[in-house]
């Protein structure tokens, strides 16, 4: 095997990004971002509401929490169901009682199939964003432009549907393809849960005009750290914890940052959970200078010192 | 290809001429933070694909750029604080894309080793002219960047060919980070040149610690410190070396940095005893004044066997 001369080529080696989406800016020597009123630490807490069919495509890739066994999977089914059913009314009720907003990521598929939750989400005032269609519509490279713009026409279809018109979009699995920002702004988004790559919000160029990347952590996603890394429940509300108190502080010569990570209803919202969960809760509120509320909301009430397309 | 690398002879722990670093300290501790650029979509090599999950992966690609643009800086803070020089295992094309990144560790004197052009090019299939024209453009890219010849090489993604150790010998590099059998240096058995292998650790590499071991950031720290502990015990017999290879995406991460400075609290405290030095000082110290030794060593109990690593780098 060799390989072809092209493979030391480097036609994208100069200063800066190699993509044209957004421009490199270090956190060194610029400007801080600020946020309205006193507010230091823009925390959101992501709550995806996704469907997992019985019989995925697995295109790509199988969703983080796809159905694994032969068909039929009640298990991982029901299990996931569960999160929908029961778990996400059991952190509505702890939002509430903590005071807390989120932000709703949610499948469109459930936006029928699961109307009651959805009441429920607005009735508290927290952000519905989108989710993508379902968690067997992985947005990536293999589909053509057609295909990848029915998904993003038939989300922000079935939102209208359901009276609903979200700014925020998150892609399923939080996969893209090199045009999703495009065809997401194209669809009315102007807030996107996909890319991470800052501690304040930074507006992407697309084809018809900025869409704001908001980072959410990979690193605190709950599924990963509680059930595949296999990190207990205290240790997870330690990291969250820990990573608001030590950016609370750096904010004070940085300037404002964002704090967002997920709570996954199957995941979070199991009953041995919530103990953390409310901990966490009442710690965020403890925290001089942080708010919890909704992605929108902050982007709303960020001025920052980043390059905005 | 060859069942056996030949690289290096087998050469025990027990009874080795005694190291002694600098100043009579019994461990060489060095960190060094990998200073990386993954391409958002690279060409593909045959062998290996650039991400694990299909291109382009926002996610990947995003937190890795979220490592140079926040996490870099909050690690070099770290180590001002701690009074610790960083040997950069450095992506070389990170000198065109992020230049306030080099300009910062050069003015802290930090050394820069090669860690390839970026990422996202593996070695595998690669011939000795495109191998060459890699060490070359590294030695080239740093050397204008920062006045630096760079002495020490960790294969781009550790993606080799059974001919780059020998190649990085010929071009006088003195160190190798891509030999882990090891937790003193050791001379590699190259056609040409005086390259040892150097202690980098994928043990107690904060990719393997966080992401393959799944270790919480306190959990991490702990580990550190036994690691540290351990080795400086056995530094009073024969000079060990600890290595922490770290990557500000993961270890600058907002929950983990302050436990992770807790462990280099803990390093930073033995002073007396440590030498806090760069990869090129422990190489060239070893260079020095124990690589005879080593290998008189190694032939006084019978154990230098014939040739060079690879039958002599004929791929």
């Amino acid at each position: 095997m060799t390989l072809d001369e092209s493979y030391l080529a480097y036609p994208r080696r100069q200063r800066g990004q190699d993509i044209e989406r957004y421009d490199w800016s270090p956190m060194e020597g610029r400007a801080a971002a600020k946020l309205a009123g006193d507010v230091k630490l823009a925390v959101s807490i992501v709550v995806p509401i996704e469907y997992f069919p019985l019989t995925p495509s697995g295109k790509p890739f199988r969703h983080p929490g796809a159905m694994v066994t032969p068909y039929p999977d009640l298990r991982h089914y029901t299990t996931r169901d569960y999160g929908n059913r029961v778990g996400a009314f059991r952190l509505l009720k702890a939002f509430a009682e903590a005071g807390v907003k989120a932000t709703f990521a949610v499948n469109a598929i459930l936006l029928d199939r699961s109307r009651p939750l959805i009441d429920a989400i607005l009735a508290d005032g927290h952000e519905i964003a989108a989710h993508g269609l379902s968690t067997d519509h992985i947005h990536h490279g293999g589909l053509t432009e057609a295909e990848e713009r029915a998904y993003t026409d038939k989300t922000r279809a079935a939102f209208e549907a359901a009276g609903l018109r979200p700014r925020t979009w998150m892609s399923p699995a939080r996969q893209e393809s090199t045009r999703t920002p495009d065809l997401v702004r194209a669809a009315g988004f102007d807030i996107c849960l996909d890319w991470e790559f800052d501690v304040a919000p930074v507006g992407l160029r697309t084809s018809c005009g900025p869409l704001v990347a908001f980072p959410l952590l990979s690193e605190l996603d709950d599924r990963t750290l509680l059930t595949i890394k296999n990190h207990d429940e205290s240790r997870w509300r330690d990291q969250i914890i820990e990573a608001a108190k030590y950016m609370r502080d750096e904010a004070a010569t940085r300037g404002a940052e964002c704090l967002s990570f997920t709570m996954t209803p199957y995941v979070a919202g199991q009953p041995f959970r919530m103990w953390a969960v409310k901990e966490i809760l009442a710690a965020l509120g403890a925290i001089d200078g942080a708010s919890v509320v909704p992605v929108a909301t902050h982007v709303d009430n960020f001025s920052t010192g980043n390059p905005q397309q | 290809m060859q069942p056996d690398p030949n690289l290096y002879d087998y050469w025990p722990y027990k009874d080795r001429p005694r190291i002694v670093w600098p100043g009579g300290k019994k461990l060489a501790f060095w960190i060094a933070p990998n200073i990386e650029f993954y391409e958002f979509d690279p060409p593909t090599n045959p062998l290996r694909p650039s991400w694990p999950k299909p291109t382009p992966d926002v996610v990947g690609y995003s937190q890795r750029d979220w490592g140079n643009r926040v996490g870099h800086w909050r690690l070099m803070e770290l180590l001002d604080r701690r009074g610790l020089r960083g040997s950069v295992s450095l992506n070389v094309a990170m000198c065109d894309h992020c230049p306030e990144i080099i300009d910062a560790c050069k003015v802290r004197g930090w050394e820069f080793f090669s860690h390839g052009i970026y990422n996202t090019r593996f070695s595998y299939g690669m011939t000795e002219a495109q191998e060459r024209a890699v060490i070359e453009d590294s030695i080239r890219t740093v050397e204008s960047a920062t006045g630096q010849r760079i002495r020490g090489y960790l294969a781009p993604a550790l993606t080799h060919t059974e001919r780059t150790l020998d190649l990085i010998a010929e071009y006088d590099f003195w160190y190798t980070c891509d030999l882990f059998q090891d937790d003193q240096p050791q001379p590699v058995k190259t056609r040409s040149g005086k390259l040892i292998s150097m202690p980098y650790s994928l043990e107690v590499n904060d990719v393997i610690a966080y992401g393959v071991l799944a270790m919480d950031p306190w959990a991490y720290a702990d580990v550190l410190k036994r690691h540290f502990d351990q080795l400086l015990e056995e530094g009073e017999d024969s000079g060990t070396v600890m290595c922490i290879p770290l990557h500000a995406y993961l270890v600058s991460q907002p929950h983990r940095i302050r436990a992770f400075e807790d462990a280099i609290a803990h390093i930073t405290s033995h002073k007396d005893d440590v030498w806090f030095a760069t990869g090129a000082e422990i190489a060239g110290h070893f260079r020095d004044h124990s690589w005879d030794s080593t290998l008189a060593d190694i032939s006084r109990r019978g154990l230098l066997r014939p040739g060079t690593g690879f039958g002599g780098g004929a791929a």
